[in-house]
């Protein structure tokens, strides 16, 4: 939560005075235990590979899922989203949205293709 | 109110600072300078060179049409000197050097020219005065985009040289035409195209990151937003258009460079034949995503070329009718529903590449959206004439012929934008008409606008009213003579980006839209020569035109006019604080009829 | 007047300038990146049928080299990790610490960029060979008794080429079998068999380049891409680590923040790696 506190208070609180040092040895602990989970998301995403999932659509899932979780766990904890600041989220917000939107629309679009051509017969890509 | 909130904590002693007392060189002062107001000076140059070597490769091109087979004038033996006979025999214009100058005609005029003066020149010298900042945020990484923009132009320009000459699949570049355009010498023009695109872009993603923070972290005490000009906000909004569509664009030059260089398949389909014999490559790419992506950012760019043109109109328009604006804040709120909607337009201009009915309708209904905020800020602009005691000078005059120009162009999109009538407009001299409408009398005329305006502050020397005023009649009345005539041609169907105007390809074409060709091409060159009184203008005005008595010649009301003219390094003399709005011009009971953003209550 | 809050962070915001910058920064390397995501998303899905697998059963799948994959993806989570421990001692004022931590984070970037091009090292001369009569096989070749050699573009082979140059068979070190999941068959022995395939029967030939399959052009591009980010972020964080660490002696906060935004541009390429990782080497 302080990640920010000498920042915040504009430079007064000097680095490395007492309770500053004791929240940062706190967070050590937080960075041990996702650089633990990270090695295992690793492993487990490693692993899917050899399950058969039948199906791709599932396939897909399952690791997609699971970069997920390790993206989620790198951006909130070192990247400190967990507690930042309004305008750094709005910014992202507004990637991510124009990102979907790239990506969503480009491939409706790609499926989304003429019926009924003058021609009677659909049009194969 | 949120005065109260603004930050007024930069008080840390500076007497140990003495860099602003030694005289810096010729390089660190004009070639590596950091500051913001000779970077600004640095693009504007720049950039007005390139806009006219633009408009010299279109007034070839215009004789082409006018009068087909027939040698160029004047630089005829000179382009067939440098490029060769196979793009220039007899000086004469053949097909690949129609298309290479088409091609470049709209690369140097969109990326290197336009841009360029709005976001990189007026962008740069007037923000951080405005919203009372001693600099941009970052100074080195302004400098570093400005000679990533420089070296892209350099890129662009040596292209002409390279054997085949430059790149000729527009200034969109479509795949497979774009990689296909020679298949032995694969580092053609059009590598160099795509090399110095990413130069473009990379300059402009560094701009755009300086901008956005420089707007956020440097307004001065009291700049809250709701005070900030119309024009930072339209750069604000300006620089998140390119930050987050200009990526894409990268990416898919980099692939394009791929498909040339490595071979790769990114957008070539399987089984491509070429001129009867099949291409060997692996196929299996997408002919349409490099539309998909080119198209992403080329709609929000379009919006790159005219929301500043739109934010510079409305400080012209406020300081010369002596009004506040009418309806700031929803011109504010606007123009952030165009940023934000013209994401998701992209497509409207690919209804003809066999998409269905459904995305096609999508794409129609946000297109339609998006003319709704477009109309209001035109509308508010329009209202703020209304009782104004309006003065004449050439900067208004500039500005107000903006205001219809850009609203027959905004007006002539929307059959566009309806999926039916673009079937039979797409691809025609319409559309040449309808965007040149948008950004020739409307950007261009801003941009004169703003030179008008803000040449007394940088130079300290006002311009010639007279030069100026011919330079506004002849303009407006051959502006229109170019491009109004386009509109019918393009309704009697004659196809854009075609050699000898049609006649070689002739299609059925009405004989009457194609003599119209001779009576533009003239109008063109009208054109130019009403370019040359100013010209002339600027460089009289530099040295001896008149000079201004004040710091705030035009009685204006934003803080550029506050500080001392020309601004020094760190712009404001003592630190500014803004204590009112923007526009509070014809205050009832005040002295003046201007209020001073910095002028205390 | 000097530049505001170039170290401090301006109250009505909460940031100091380079945060806010780094924050645009990283908004548009997320539609870079996500271009070139949905580049590669696009490609496989609307790929005429049979070009790329349908399921996720053929080829390409499984051409990479999953364990080499997997150590690339540990290494860079130790960097990422070893980034913020810099930043959290600084925080502590424990210089010799952030120092130590700083100058892993290199080496393991360094090393994740050796191993990497050891990866494209062997994919340029790793070929895929499409016989007339059966399935296509895969495996570094050898052409009148040598090996091309990746770093020379010339020496590349396509069939062309061996008709071209009039020869008339070719040696394959076969790679071990897989079976219909692309996953190596646990009977097949892993040394390589070799195989001579005649020029006559060879329907395509082409090494694991860009020109050979979009996959590879994705591939190329992307991993390219992301390890010139991490080229970048090594050189600029060796920086800090050695002579830019003059600053923390002079003012502390500012160097903290350096470190702070290095730090998440780091971040942020382990992130992309995160998600480049299962989707070209696993899917
Ligand atoms: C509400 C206003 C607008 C609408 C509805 C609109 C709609 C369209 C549509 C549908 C097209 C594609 C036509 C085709 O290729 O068949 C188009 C082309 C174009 N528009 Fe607009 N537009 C608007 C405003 C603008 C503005 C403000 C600008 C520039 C400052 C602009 C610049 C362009 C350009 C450059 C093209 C041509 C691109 C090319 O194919 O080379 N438009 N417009
Ligand atoms: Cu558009």
């Amino acid at each position: 939560m302080s990640d920010h506190s000498s920042i915040d208070s504009s430079g007064h609180e000097a680095p490395g005075n007492d309770s500053h040092a004791q929240d940062i040895a706190g967070h050590i602990n937080t960075y041990m235990w996702i650089f633990g989970s990270l090695l295992v998301g690793t492993v487990l995403t490693v692993l899917m590979y050899y399950v058969d999932f039948s199906s791709m659509a599932m396939t897909v899932a399952v690791a997609l899922f699971i970069a997920s979780i390790k993206a989620f766990l790198v951006a909130a904890y070192f990247m400190h989203l967990m507690s930042e600041k309004k305008l750094v989220y709005s910014v992202l917000l507004l990637a991510a949205f124009f990102f979907t939107g790239l990506m969503g629309l480009t491939l409706w679009g790609s499926f989304d293709l003429p019926t009924n051509s003058i021609h009677k017969t659909s049009y194969v890509p | 109110m949120q005065t109260a909130t603004q930050p007024h904590s930069h008080s840390h002693d500076h007497a140990g600072h003495d860099h602003a007392h030694h005289e810096p060189g010729f390089f660190s002062k004009y070639i590596f300078s950091t500051d913001h107001k000779i970077i600004g000076i640095q693009y504007g140059v720049s950039a007005l060179i390139f806009l006219l070597f633009g408009f010299l490769l279109m007034l070839a091109m215009r004789y082409q049409l006018a009068y087909p087979g027939q040698p160029v004038p004047v630089v005829g033996s000179l382009l067939q000197k440098f490029l060769g006979d196979d793009l220039a025999k007899g000086g004469v214009m053949q097909a690949d050097l129609y298309n290479s100058f088409g091609a470049m005609h709209g690369t140097i005029m969109v990326f290197l020219a336009i841009v360029p003066i709005l976001f990189g020149a007026f962008g740069n010298y007037v923000t951080p005065l405005q919203i009372g900042a001693p600099d941009m945020a970052f100074p080195r990484l302004n400098m570093a985009s400005f000679h990533a923009y420089f070296l892209g132009g350099v890129i662009m320009f040596a292209s002409f040289f390279t054997p085949g000459g430059s790149a000729r699949s527009g200034w969109t570049s479509y795949s497979p035409l774009a990689s296909v355009t020679d298949l032995v010498n694969r580092f053609d023009g059009q590598t160099y195209w795509l090399i110095g695109m990413v130069f473009l872009i990379t300059s402009s993603l560094l701009g755009s990151v300086n901008f956005i923070a420089t707007i956020i972290q440097l307004r001065c005490r009291g700049m809250s937003w709701m005070r900030m000009p119309f024009f930072v906000w339209t750069q604000f909004i300006t620089g998140f258009l390119l930050l987050l569509a200009f990526p894409p664009l990268e990416a898919a030059g980099i692939m394009q460079l791929m498909d040339n260089l490595f071979g790769s398949s990114f957008f070539l389909p399987a089984g491509l034949v070429v001129n009867g014999t099949a291409l060997g490559v692996s196929g299996g790419g997408s002919p349409l995503l490099w539309q998909h992506l080119f198209w992403f950012l080329g709609h929000p760019e379009v919006y790159v070329l005219i929301l500043p043109a739109i934010g510079i109109v409305a400080e012209v328009i406020a300081n010369n009718t002596r009004k506040p604006l009418w309806g700031y804040k929803s011109m504010v709120y606007a123009t952030m529903s165009v940023g934000f909607l013209s994401f998701i337009v992209w497509a409207h201009h690919m209804y003809l590449t066999g998409m269905g009915t459904k995305i096609a309708t999508f794409f129609q209904t946000t297109t339609m959206m998006i003319s709704i905020p477009s109309v209001i800020i035109l509308t508010a602009l329009f209202i703020s004439l209304w009782g104004g005691s309006i003065r004449f000078n050439s900067a208004s005059l500039f500005a107000l012929s903006f205001l219809p120009m850009f609203g027959i162009g905004g007006l002539t999109g929307l059959p566009l934008g309806f999926n039916a009538s673009d079937v039979y407009l797409h691809d025609s001299y319409y559309v040449i008409g309808h965007f040149h409408y948008v950004v020739a009398p409307g950007t261009m005329f801003a941009v004169f606008a703003g030179i008008y305006y803000w040449f007394p502050k940088i130079s300290g020397r006002l311009m010639n009213e007279t030069l100026g005023k011919i330079h506004w009649a002849g303009s407006l009345f051959f502006m229109n003579c170019v491009f109004a005539p386009m509109f019918i041609q393009g309704f009697k169907g004659m196809s854009r980006r075609m050699y000898d105007g049609g006649t070689t390809y002739f299609l059925g074409v009405d004989p009457t839209a194609l003599s119209l060709n001779k009576m533009i091409t003239m109008s063109a060159i009208a054109l130019g020569l009403f370019q040359l009184p100013f010209i002339i203008n600027f460089f009289y005005s530099i040295f001896a035109g008149k000079k201004v008595h004040s710091d705030n010649p035009w009685n204006a009301t934003t803080m550029e006019w506050s500080t001392p003219t020309p601004p020094p390094h760190g712009n404001f003399t003592s630190e500014p604080v803004a204590y009112r709005g923007p526009y509070e011009y014809s205050v009832p009971g005040s002295k003046t009829d201007f209020t001073p953003q910095t002028q205390k209550p | 007047m000097e530049i505001p809050y170039t170290y401090k962070a301006r109250p009505d915001t909460g940031l100091y300038n380079a945060k806010v910058g780094i924050w645009l920064f990283l908004a548009s390397e997320i539609m870079l990146f996500g271009a070139l995501f949905s580049a590669y998303i696009l490609l496989r899905v609307s790929a005429p049928v049979g070009f790329w697998p349908e399921t996720a059963l053929a080829w390409p799948r499984g051409l990479l080299n999953i364990p080499i994959g997997t150590f690339n993806t540990a290494v860079l989570i130790t960097s990422s990790v070893t980034v913020v421990m810099a930043w959290a001692s600084l925080q502590m004022n424990k210089f010799n610490h952030f120092r130590i931590y700083m100058v892993i984070t290199v080496l393991c970037a360094f090393a994740f960029l050796g191993i990497k091009s050891f990866e494209y090292n062997d994919k340029f001369s790793h070929y895929v060979v499409q016989t007339k009569s059966g399935k296509p096989v895969t495996g570094h070749i050898e052409v009148n008794g040598k090996h091309p050699r990746f770093w020379n573009f010339s020496d590349q082979w396509t069939l062309a080429r061996l008709t071209a140059e009039n020869v008339k068979e070719i040696s394959v070190a076969v790679d071990p079998e897989r079976d219909e999941h692309g996953h190596v068959k646990s009977h097949s022995n892993h040394a390589h068999e070799n195989r001579t395939i005649a020029t006559d029967d060879i329907q395509f030939l082409g090494s694991y380049t860009p020109a050979t399959h979009p996959f590879f052009a994705v591939y190329f591009l992307i991993t390219a891409l992301h390890g010139l980010h991490v080229l970048g972020g090594a050189l600029v964080l060796a920086y800090f680590a050695f002579p830019g660490a003059k600053m923390w002696k002079d003012n502390p906060q500012q160097f903290i923040n350096r470190i702070e935004v290095g730090g998440l541009f780091w971040h942020f390429v382990d992130l992309v790696w995160i998600f480049l990782f299962p989707v070209v080497y696993l899917l």
